[in-house]
């Protein structure tokens, strides 16, 4: 049963970024301002624009240019980045893992975070110690990623200059990598000096894309627990004598994460849109960074490739989050 | 004294005490009161820029470079918050970012509401292949990272104001389109409706005259915090350097600025994003206590 809902989605999902690859390519040509037109020196004549143009296939028709495209994206091949002069799913390989690093890590960091304050704040009920955490936190839920990441900056640059600025990892240990998650890598090496490099990197971008998560994550799983603290099985765990941390934790916590759940997964994909701003910010070599460089500089086959990319990333995540959601409801899983 | 009358028994009955109007309820929340005021107090400061700001905001002054907000040693008077690395007063910076952050927010917002609330209304009340097609348009429209795909629509229209406008409408007007339908499908099983239909009502008097003003509540209270987010996009896309052009202060622009500098004048990035943190979170708060004040049922 639920196999066939996940297939029915996946193949939903599959046309959908079919479409929208089609609506990219065509929008990207359609529209005055090439990426020739942006690395030609001012004496070049037409003869050598329609060379440049013939070397990148840009001379062809939009329809030939597509199925050009398309022929290769079946095989695995997205073209030849204009700016960098490199194969498109090579680029890509090589900026994806510090991208995953950085919005997986900072997943972990909402979580904790948000599921931590949702605890504190059911425990303080009727307190004024609820009070600020609620205050706190609808001023919190209005404040994006950009704010954030920008508020960091200025606190560790000027009030607290303890954290590098921009960068993954300081250039001079960036050596001896296998793969490109550097972090993963050099915590099961057990390099561990080289960890906490890559991690002081990583603080406050992880920081600026975990805090709006946290909030979102604070206000629903309170409002959940809440819910949950009033119904008769907490109370019989009450007159049981169970302590209230234990209350919240072992009885109300887990039949109130549901739809804390389903909402984080929705969330992580704005997360993941957020790398963007966020790693241009911090100079952090990901995609998101990329791709602000190649819509800038009309680099076709890349931005192609990026949107794709984007796409697969958040059909992923819907459908983990789904499946997710669904090994933990036992009344959804026979639905 | 008292004039005892079977009108005045029934109008002072304890049980029912007159609910207060919605003008008044507004008044009394202390969140509308205070981000409404600080978003009039900022409409002003826009408007009448050119005769609030102390300084010319495009006029440099290379000798009076980096000067650090008032109250800091080696500051100016004449500069309360400073100058930039050109010797641009900061404050009089801010104050003409403004315009073109309110401008964004307004334009931008409410073509999206229009044309997002439109299509919700049409799908909720139509149902059938109207609904299906504009549900499906919807899905197709999320599965992108709305910053990607805003910097990506600026990149194709030309940069400037009007394409930011037109990029937060084109990306923003499903976040209308997706409540306010879901929101029209429950006031269409409503008994109202069904007696609107019932005496005969046209299918566009039922929809416009019945069921929107029962929408509007949820669509104010949207279009508030969605004027929020539009600030935030624009000042993106002018960090980004695809807003505007450079010699229009932006806070964006600005916030680019001072990130470059930051370890020599901490005030230029300081102080616009002082600025953009205030307005996003009071158009935030405004949107919030107008939810709460004007939703029937949540007023309880």
């Amino acid at each position: 049963m639920l196999l066939s809902v996940v297939a029915n989605r996946v193949a939903m999902a599959l046309l959908t970024l079919a479409g929208v690859a089609v609506i990219v390519f065509i929008l990207l040509r359609v529209v005055p301002g090439d990426p020739v037109a942006m690395m030609i020196s001012p004496g070049a004549g037409p003869a050598d624009i329609a060379a440049l143009k013939a070397h990148y296939g840009l001379d062809a028709s939009i329809p030939v240019q597509f199925w050009i495209w398309i022929k290769g994206v079946v095989t695995g091949d997205f073209g030849t980045s204009i700016t960098l002069h490199l194969p498109v799913t090579e680029v890509l390989a090589s900026r994806l893992p510090a991208t995953l690093e950085l919005a997986f890590l900072a997943l972990l960091v909402a979580v904790v975070l948000g599921g931590a304050i949702a605890v504190a704040g059911t425990l303080m009920r009727r307190t004024f110690g609820e009070t600020i955490i609620d205050s706190l936190n609808s001023i919190m839920l209005a404040v994006p990623d950009f704010i954030w990441a920008l508020a960091l900056v200025l606190l560790f640059a000027v009030a607290i200059p303890i954290l590098p600025l921009t960068g993954r990892i300081d250039p001079d240990l960036a050596e001896g990598f296998t793969t490109r998650f550097y972090l993963i890598e050099s915590i099961l090496t057990g390099r561990f000096a080289v960890a906490g490099d890559i991690l002081s990197h990583m603080i406050m971008p992880t920081l600026a894309l975990a805090l709006p998560l946290a909030a979102v994550i604070v206000r629903l799983l309170k409002q959940s627990l809440k819910e949950a603290m009033l119904q008769d099985y907490v109370l019989l765990a009450r007159i049981k004598g169970f302590r209230e941390l234990r209350l919240v934790l072992q009885e109300a916590l887990r039949n109130a994460v549901g739809p804390t759940l389903a909402l984080t997964g929705v969330q992580f994909t704005f997360l993941i849109g957020g790398t963007v701003i966020v790693e241009r910010i911090f100079a952090y070599p990901g995609i998101g960074n990329l791709a602000i460089d190649a819509v800038i500089n009309r680099d076709f086959p890349l931005i192609q490739g990026l949107v794709l990319l984007f796409g697969l990333i958040f059909i992923l995540v819907n459908i983990g989050t789904d499946l997710t959601v669904a090994a933990l409801n036992p009344r959804l899983r026979h639905a | 004294m008292e004039h005892w009358s079977p009108t005045s028994t029934t109008s002072s009955a304890p049980a029912e005490p007159k609910p207060p109007s919605t003008a008044r309820r507004l008044l009394g929340d202390p969140k509308v009161v205070v981000a409404g005021g600080f978003i009039l107090l900022l409409i002003v400061l826009a408007v009448f820029a050119p005769l609030i700001a102390p300084q010319d905001p495009l006029a440099q002054n290379l000798l009076a470079a980096t000067l650090p907000p008032i109250g800091f040693p080696d500051a100016e008077a004449g500069f309360l918050l400073g100058t930039d690395g050109l010797g641009r007063d900061v404050l009089s910076r801010v104050i003409f970012g403004a315009r073109i952050s309110l401008t964004v927010a307004f334009v931008a917002a409410g073509l999206a509401c229009l044309i997002g609330s439109l299509l919700g209304l049409l799908a909720g009340f139509l149902r059938g292949w109207v609904d299906a097609l504009i549900s499906r348009l919807v899905d197709v429209w999320m599965a992108f990272p709305p910053v990607l795909l805003s910097i990506l629509l600026v990149a194709i229209l030309g940069t400037g104001v009007h394409s930011v406008i037109a990029a937060i409408v084109v990306i923003d007007w499903t976040r209308f389109c997706r409540v306010v339908r879901t929101e029209t499908m429950g006031q269409a099983q409503m008994d109202y409706v069904v007696a609107a239909r019932t005496i005969g009502f046209s299918r566009r008097a039922i929809l416009f005259r019945e069921i929107l003003p029962n929408v509007m509540p949820v669509l104010i209270a949207l279009l508030t915090l969605e004027m929020g987010i539009a600030v935030v996009v624009e000042a993106i896309l002018s960090f980004v350097g695809l807003s505007v052009s450079s010699d229009t202060p932006t806070w964006g622009g600005m916030i680019a600025e001072g990130r470059q500098i930051v370890h020599e004048a901490w005030w230029v990035l300081g102080a616009p994003l002082a600025a953009l943190f205030a307005t996003v979170v009071a158009f935030n708060q405004l949107g919030d206590g107008l939810a709460r004040s004007l939703d029937p049922v949540l007023r309880r």
